[in-house]
């Protein structure tokens, strides 16, 4: 016998009931679920607030390198960075921006990428890694901006699932669900922003 | 990880005696206890989710071999291959081969208590692999050469000035004071370790055997790191962590940070399915995923199998009077407070720790708090008594047990042998009323004086009044 075999060997379980167990996946029940936000846009915004991101809103997503160039412009920030390939039609140059659309690479400052959905409950965005969607770009820079779709705002993290589940055949290899900038308490657990990844998240809200 | 249970009761009075410690676990106690108690409030219906998170780890743990099959084949169906290890010394073994296999020299490790457990580090630097801990509280420890004295909060024990004293030594920068500056340089440092090694460790807060993925839980972002840059990935942990679907997944993380660190939700949550497709543009063209079991399968069906419902909070630690005072290194093994009184005697063997189960008031906080209901104080009790059976006890404890039950089931040989004692004891205790020494029972007597009965026993005062 290998490990594997003396392991499920010692495992002495009643014979499972294949059915139920199988029944449990397919339908994926919930657990007890927060009570109704009335207004997501709002719950997702005050969340996100509170998780030390930066928050803005534009009319429409062509609009949106203009509020990102004075972010940065306002905060001595480069005006030069990264962006998800599937971001590289907007307007960069216009607003004064100098963004290559690739995976991040680590002198990269600023990195912009849109969200696959974001979560009002927590005030999380879901972003989903791809050929045109690289995971990097919200990890490796130093401010992080994401465009996020208020109509792409959903109630929960199971939303999110069922989200995923009809627009996606499987889980890409990362799924990453990001709130606020990355942070760490190691030391004498007071909390000190910017970790091991960006120091800053401005959220661009754009339809 | 070498266990040093044994040294118990040596260590307390260390530990209670080390000031620093004390202003440090002071300091969890605030941080900790009161960010958990701001934000669990925020669950609506608290005490349902946590029936429905123990009803999650309970239908894994009633069919989980089941479930551990369905993972190995949804994460095999996606190119992960997946790794079954019997001791820690197998999976150290394994992931030393995976190393060898993939021409690996160095590794990033985000923080995992599984490879603590297996001691992994030292077992991939005797195979002459270089291995950089990147959880900031982790790196801290590899410098110092210490071990964690939190599953959560790793180096709770460690004070600014001492982080600056080491950084400054490690490093050879100029010393920094400030907590956000001393971050900073540890970012900067291991920046250059993240996009030069070869192989990335994580740990797995989850299995979920619906997508066949590794869920992570972390706040600084590395964890990320380790599991996108390097060409190969290996996620180590307990065969317990695996949950059947996405929403069973969402219902524990509802949980997990707020009884933690107090958290609504950790700064990321990634879920990693399978290696690097063709048109990703990066990520790990190896994914490996190794499943511990040392010592956990022989826990199921028995009565400590709800143990093994642990998701590794920290929150029995966090809210135990006992943990608060010594801190994690006292109880000599990786998992430290309720759950490591219980795990070490469990994992490591009973006689190999036997003061941890009775390192507890029984107060019951730990119970209140643990998000998956696990009866800490009942298993804790339990293992009391099977200590009794195996004869672990010290013999005088056992005798004067023995005595004390025998008493207590012949009402008159109890009535007089108390009336004897109360009387006696008034004596000794003299004009003070207070006893210095009491036979069997110096552990109390050393540190406090036992106030001296008043000469009567209850049932002779209750007689007089009735
Ligand atoms: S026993 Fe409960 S409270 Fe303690 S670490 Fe495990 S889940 Fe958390």
């Amino acid at each position: 016998m290998n490990a594997r075999e003396k392991i499920l060997a010692r495992i002495s379980e009643a014979k499972p009931d294949k059915a139920a167990l199988s029944h449990h996946l397919e339908n994926h029940p919930r657990g007890p679920q927060p009570m109704d936000f009335d207004d997501l846009k709002k719950r997702f915004a005050e969340r996100a607030l509170k998780l030390s991101s930066d928050l803005v809103e534009a009319d429409q997503l062509n609009l949106a390198p203009g509020l990102i160039a004075n972010y940065l412009q306002q905060r001595t920030l480069p005006m030069k960075g990264v962006c998800w390939p599937a971001l590289n039609h907007l307007p960069w140059l216009d607003s004064g921006l100098d963004i290559e659309a690739r995976p991040a690479w680590n002198e990269d400052m600023v990195g912009i990428t849109g969200t696959f959905c974001a979560i009002a409950e927590t005030g999380t965005l879901l972003l989903l890694g791809g050929e045109k969607t690289p995971a990097s770009v919200s990890l490796l820079p130093e401010t992080h901006v994401a465009i996020v779709d208020p109509k792409r705002i959903v109630a929960t993290m199971e939303d999110a699932w069922d989200l995923l589940r009809r627009e996606c055949r499987e889980p890409p290899r990362t799924v990453n669900f990001i709130s606020g900038p990355s942070r760490t308490a190691d030391i004498e657990q007071t909390v000190t922003l910017g970790a091991h990844g960006p120091y800053r998240v401005l959220l661009v809200l754009a339809p | 990880m070498q266990n040093a249970s044994l040294d118990f009761k040596r260590q307390v009075t260390v530990k209670l005696a080390d000031e620093k410690l004390q202003q440090a676990l002071s300091r969890l106690q605030s941080r900790f206890v009161e960010g958990r108690s701001a934000v669990i409030s925020e669950i609506h219906d608290l005490q349902e989710t946590r029936d429905a998170a123990t009803r999650i780890r309970d239908r894994v743990l009633n069919n989980l071999g089941h479930w551990l099959l369905h993972f190995e084949e949804q994460a095999t169906k996606r190119g992960a291959v997946v790794h079954w290890a019997e001791t820690a010394e197998d999976a150290n073994r394994i992931v030393v081969e995976i190393a060898k296999q993939h021409d690996v020299k160095t590794a990033a490790k985000s923080k995992s208590m599984v490879s603590e457990e297996c001691g992994l580090n030292d077992a991939l630097e005797n195979a002459g692999v270089k291995v950089v801990e990147t959880d900031l509280g982790e790196y801290i420890l590899q410098q110092a050469h210490e071990a964690p004295s939190h599953i959560v909060a790793p180096v709770v024990h460690k004070n600014k000035e001492e982080i600056s004293d080491l950084f400054a030594n490690v490093h050879g920068l100029p010393r920094k004071t400030g907590i956000a500056e001393l971050c900073r340089e540890a970012r900067e440092v291991l920046r250059p370790a993240f996009l030069n090694a070869d192989m990335g460790i994580s740990g797995a807060n989850f299995l979920i055997a619906e997508t066949g993925s590794a869920l992570i839980v972390t706040n600084e972002g590395n964890g990320r790191l380790v599991t996108t840059l390097p060409r190969v990935h290996v996620a180590i942990t307990g065969i317990e962590k695996v949950v059947p679907t996405l929403e069973d997944a969402s219902t524990l993380l509802r949980l997990l940070p707020r009884s933690a660190t107090g958290q609504s939700i950790t700064n990321y949550v990634s879920m990693l399915t399978g290696k690097k497709k063709e048109t990703d543009p990066e990520g790990p063209d190896h994914f490996h995923i190794v499943l511990l079991d040392n010592g956990r399968s022989s826990l199921l069906g028995t009565p400590m199998q709800e143990m093994l419902r642990c998701i590794r909070c920290g929150a029995c630690m966090n809210h135990c009077p006992v943990y608060q005072n010594i801190g994690g290194h006292a109880y000599g093994w990786v998992y430290p407070g309720p759950m490591g009184s219980i795990l070490t005697p469990l994992l490591d063997g009973i006689e190999k720790a036997p003061d941890l189960p009775n390192a507890s008031t029984l107060c019951g906080a730990c119970a209140v708090v643990c998000p998956v209901k696990i009866p800490l104080p009942d298993l804790l009790r339990k293992l009391r008594e099977k200590q009794l059976a195996l004869g672990l006890r010290p013999r005088q404890e056992t005798a004067l047990l023995g005595i004390w039950s025998w008493l207590a089931l012949h009402p008159r040989a109890y009535a007089l042998a108390t009336r004897i004692a109360v009387r006696a004891m008034k004596v000794v205790g003299g004009k003070e009323g207070l006893l210095h020494r009491l036979p069997g029972a110096s552990g109390w007597t050393d540190g406090r004086d036992f106030p001296a009965p008043e000469g009567k026993t209850f049932r002779e005062m209750y007689r007089e009044r009735s």
